[in-house]
């Protein structure tokens, strides 16, 4: 399995850097020019353009530009916010952990609430309670992320004013109050951020639970174990599901580039502070080093990802692991 | 000698997808003594697998086992059980060995989990008792090797190995029956024969009454000792083994072993059965055999019954009683 | 050819096939028809001094902070999205069904290189790359949207497609065919590609579903059907500020959006099932 590992990985590479240059080419290909922006808010003159030029390098030709780029990314160099004015590089260190943070509680959502719903509606298949969930799942999978962001916010955080809808903190909050109480606040503003995500990818992992539980239900071993005298509860969980898991474990790796695209609107919604909002904010701003900065991060992410759960399959599936 | 299972008029209806009901099994009544060997004979589509299966009320739904049905383990009325009551009889009372041991043995758990899972699951001992008695029941099918196979996963053995394990698993719970549906039929003609020689030894050292379902007239011969011929959901014609083999009186019996080739005696052409068995939702009227049959006449148009054609032994044809 | 027929019509005897169909063409013919029966979206009676009126009679979705007629302009949107969704998901699934095509077919090098580019854009999230492409100019004309949003969905078309093929070329009906003396193009015209062209369909059914949403999004962040056109998206984005005083502004358009995509999805559901040689 170390030979599959090795290569595996070296796969990962080679795919970011089919990213890093496909990052680059849009960058060139894009229709308008990087500052003009810029000169939108305060006019500059035609010395100052250049000056910027050069201080972003746009005036190089672009195999230079290339150079300086990658070389610049394996120095930990991303360029410089152009509406911050700060490195890139710690933006996106500083906004990251809001987004780890958001996707971790989205991924406990979708492993708990998400396959527990799509076994039950496996093993009670064809009941009311089955073809409720799945007309359930579509619409959620159907329903635009931003909007139902906007709908929670103002049903439960303004109108109801159960839950805090924007931000990570409290403002109000003492600065001295113990971790506990932080940690509670910051819990309470994940709630329906976390929420809202969830509900487009928990409708996925349900759908594909479901249907792979049903196909495992149908395989001869389930009729041995039954026939052994196990309670029914054992056939669905330790040996129906233990097979069923697998599917769904390599769609997470499909999942993550979707709960990124609705991290962006969700984390602008409820001004969640990680890298969702930034991109957006980029977007606005016209920011092009962040932009591409986030982007590359984030399909850093997606590429680590989809690697550690091809690893998790071969490590608990042991027909990988032992051939 | 002691009846440790009998089973009265069993029928097995399933939906046709039209609002009636058809029946694979279509009234089989036969009786398994201590420490005997009963062979079910029949061609597949005869009903003889979902037989089996309708004794642990393991039936496949949509499918269900009708009520007029009789099956009584000893004194238990197998068919008023439910829940904790059946699970204690499956493996306990009744243990089953299937035909395709790749599929029926959950591939990501160990051998040895999988027979201590067995054990376990009716008497209370630690894991490393049960673990132990999967050892030795390793032992007992003849695996060689058994303390490294203990932790070996199915896909890891030959598939006489695994066909070998299948019956420890179906050992596992100490039951006084044993039904092998097909044991052999997967697995290489010389490997057939060591399987059969295992469930023999078993048998003998055990005290076990086994059910031996096959549509391999071969392997029959000389280890079982009553044999039942199926045809089209019902019991055809049953007899003590040589008895049958000696003297086959239904014309479908008859018909089975002109079609199986012989290695001694004169060379002779096969002369198969004409025509096809018929399927089970258009069992024909009359005798069910008559369509094929090379004997039929005008009474057998009307459905025969089991009828007394030597000691010990019945057809269900109207051959026996022409008038 | 007839294939197709025929997965379609299984498709619509299914209850949520039929569904999904019913409405996605009721959205469709609101969307063309709408514009004839109803007030003009863009008309704005009042900009000072409108009320914004919730759901009545004369407006059944209510005004928005404009006093423009809401039911107006999420069916004038609808026809907006739609154009965008049916013309963005044709240009992809062309686009991966040559790409696919290509690889499959030819195999090796080509193939080699081509599934590595599709690997590398697959794992930019297709919204990012949207956006890179987006961020940096002023307004884009709607074509240009649509070919930007065409251009970043072929990627898993392409590999579907290549599957498709890869499979096909082992079937025996095509090694018949070579050994008859058929050349390349006719194998590929005549055999591969109509087999193909089932999966191809399930795809595009449900890339439109996709492309609304991601419209949609590209809208509410100001970056796609630019106003004063009317656009679901758009109008989440107008009706933040109102939300709370006019949660209805903001509501109806996501409603559009959910029965529209819900409806695309039903339909694409059913049809892959009908188009599954493996059976439901």
């Amino acid at each position: 399995m170390g030979r599959w590992l090795v290569g595996r990985t070296l796969q990962a590479l080679g795919t970011l850097l089919i990213v890093l240059l496909l990052l680059f080419i849009l960058m060139r290909l894009a229709p308008g020019d990087p500052l003009s922006r810029l000169s939108d808010d305060q006019p500059l003159s035609a010395a100052e353009i250049a000056s910027l030029r050069a201080r972003y390098g746009l005036d190089r030709p672009i195999a230079a530009q290339l150079a300086s780029f990658v070389g610049g990314l394996a120095r930990g160099d991303l360029g410089a916010s152009i509406e911050y004015g700060r490195p890139v590089s710690s933006l996106l260190a500083e906004r990251l952990p809001a987004t780890l943070l958001l996707g971790g509680a989205v991924l406990l959502l979708n492993f708990t609430v998400g396959i527990w719903l799509g076994v039950r509606q496996a093993v009670g298949r064809g009941a009311w309670a089955d073809r409720w969930l799945t007309m359930l799942s579509l619409a959620g999978y159907a329903t635009p992320s931003f909007w139902l962001g906007l709908v929670l916010a103002w049903l439960v955080g303004v109108r109801w004013r159960l839950l805090p809808a924007a931000g990570m903190h409290d403002p109000l909050l003492d600065p001295d109050a113990g971790l506990l109480t932080r940690s509670g606040d910051v819990l309470r503003h994940l709630v329906l951020p976390a929420l809202t995500l969830s509900v487009v990818s928990i409708a996925g992992t349900m759908r594909h639970q479901r249907s792979s539980m049903i196909e495992a239900l149908r395989l001869p071993y389930i009729v041995t174990a039954r026939a052994k005298g196990l309670s029914e509860a054992a056939v669905t969980w330790r040996h129906a599901w233990r097979n069923a898991v697998f599917p769904v474990l390599t769609l997470f790796g499909l999942w993550l580039p979707v709960l990124v695209t609705g991290s962006v609107f969700v984390e602008s919604v409820f001004a969640w502070p990680g890298l969702g909002s930034l991109a957006a904010r980029a977007v606005g701003y016209r920011d092009y080093p962040l932009l591409m900065g986030t982007s590359l991060l984030v399909a850093v992410l997606v590429v680590l990802g989809s690697l550690l759960t091809d690893l998790a399959y071969a490590v608990l599936d042991p027909r990988v692991r032992l051939s | 000698m002691t009846r440790v299972l009998q089973v009265e008029n069993l029928r097995v209806s399933f939906p046709d997808g039209a609002g009636h009901r058809f029946h694979p099994v279509d009234g089989v009544s036969f009786e398994l003594r201590k420490g005997e060997t009963l062979a079910l004979v029949g061609e597949s589509g005869c009903g003889k697998s979902l037989t089996s299966l309708a004794l642990l009320r393991l039936v496949p739904p949509p499918g269900r086992v009708d009520a007029g049905s009789v099956i009584r383990l000893g004194d238990t009325d197998v068919l008023s059980l439910t829940g904790e009551a059946l699970r204690r009889i499956r493996g306990r009372r009744i243990g089953m060995i299937f035909q395709d041991p790749m599929t029926s043995l959950n591939p990501v758990f160990t051998v040895g989990d999988q027979i201590a899972e067995g054990v376990r699951a009716h008497f209370k001992v630690s894991r490393a008792e049960a673990r132990d008695r999967a050892l030795r029941l390793l032992q007992e099918v003849g695996i060689p090797d058994p303390d490294s196979r203990l932790d070996a996963y199915p896909h890891q053995l030959s598939g006489g190995m695994r066909q070998r394990v299948m019956i420890a698993i179906a050992l596992s719970a100490e039951p006084e029956i044993l039904v092998a549906d097909e044991p052999t039929t997967a697995l290489d003609v010389t490997v057939q024969a060591q399987i059969l020689e295992v469930l023999e030894a078993l048998r003998r050292s055990r005290g076990m009454a086994v059910l031996l379902i096959t549509h391999d007239l071969g392997i029959v011969a000389g280890r079982a000792d009553r044999v039942a011929v199926m045809y089209a959901g019902q019991i055809v014609e049953e007899a003590p083994t040589g008895e049958l083999f000696a003297h086959p009186s239904h014309p479908y019996t008859q018909g089975l072993f002109a079609s199986v080739p012989r290695i001694s005696g004169p060379v002779q052409r096969l002369t198969p059965i004409g025509g096809s068995v018929p399927p089970a939702n258009a069992w024909p009227s009359g005798c069910r055999f008559r369509p094929r049959c090379p004997k039929a006449f005008d009474k057998s148009e009307l459905p025969p019954e089991l009828l007394a054609v030597g000691a010990d032994h019945r057809m269900r044809c109207w051959l026996a009683d022409p008038t | 050819m007839t294939a197709i027929w025929d997965s379609l019509g299984r498709a619509w005897r299914t209850t949520r096939g039929r569904a999904g169909a019913v409405v996605l063409l009721a959205v469709a013919a609101a969307s063309v028809l709408g514009p004839f029966a109803l007030p003009d979206p863009l008309a704005q009676p009042n900009i000072l001094g409108g009320a914004i009126l919730p759901p009545s009679l004369g407006h059944p979705f209510g005004t928005d902070e404009l006093s423009r007629d809401v039911l107006a302009r999420v069916v004038s949107g609808g026809r907006v999205s739609l154009t965008v969704a049916l013309l963005a998901v044709g240009l992809s699934v062309t686009l991966g069904a040559l790409v696919g095509l290509v690889a499959g077919y030819f195999g090796g090098a080509v193939d080699a290189a081509l599934m590595r580019l599709v690997d590398g854009a697959l794992a930019v999230p297709r919204l990012f790359l949207l956006l890179l492409l987006l961020a940096v100019s002023e307004r884009v004309p709607l074509a240009v949207l649509v070919l930007l949003i065409g251009t970043t969905g072929w990627f898993a078309t392409s590999r579907l497609v290549r599957g498709e093929i890869l499979r096909l070329r082992e079937e025996s009906y095509v090694w018949a065919a070579a050994a008859l003396g058929a050349n390349r193009r006719r194998i590929i015209l005549r055999h591969l590609l109509p087999n193909a062209m089932g999966p191809l369909l399930v795809a595009a059914t449900l890339g439109v579903g996709d492309v609304i949403l991601l419209e949609a999004g590209l809208s509410f962040l100001g970056l796609g059907v630019q106003p004063p056109a009317p656009s679901w998206g758009g109008m989440i984005m107008d009706a933040r500020q109102v939300l709370v005083t006019a949660p209805w502004v903001g509501i109806f358009p996501g409603l559009a959006i959910t029965i529209t995509v819900l409806s695309a999805n039903l339909f694409g559901d059913a049809l892959r099932d009908a188009v599954d040689p493996r059976g439901a």
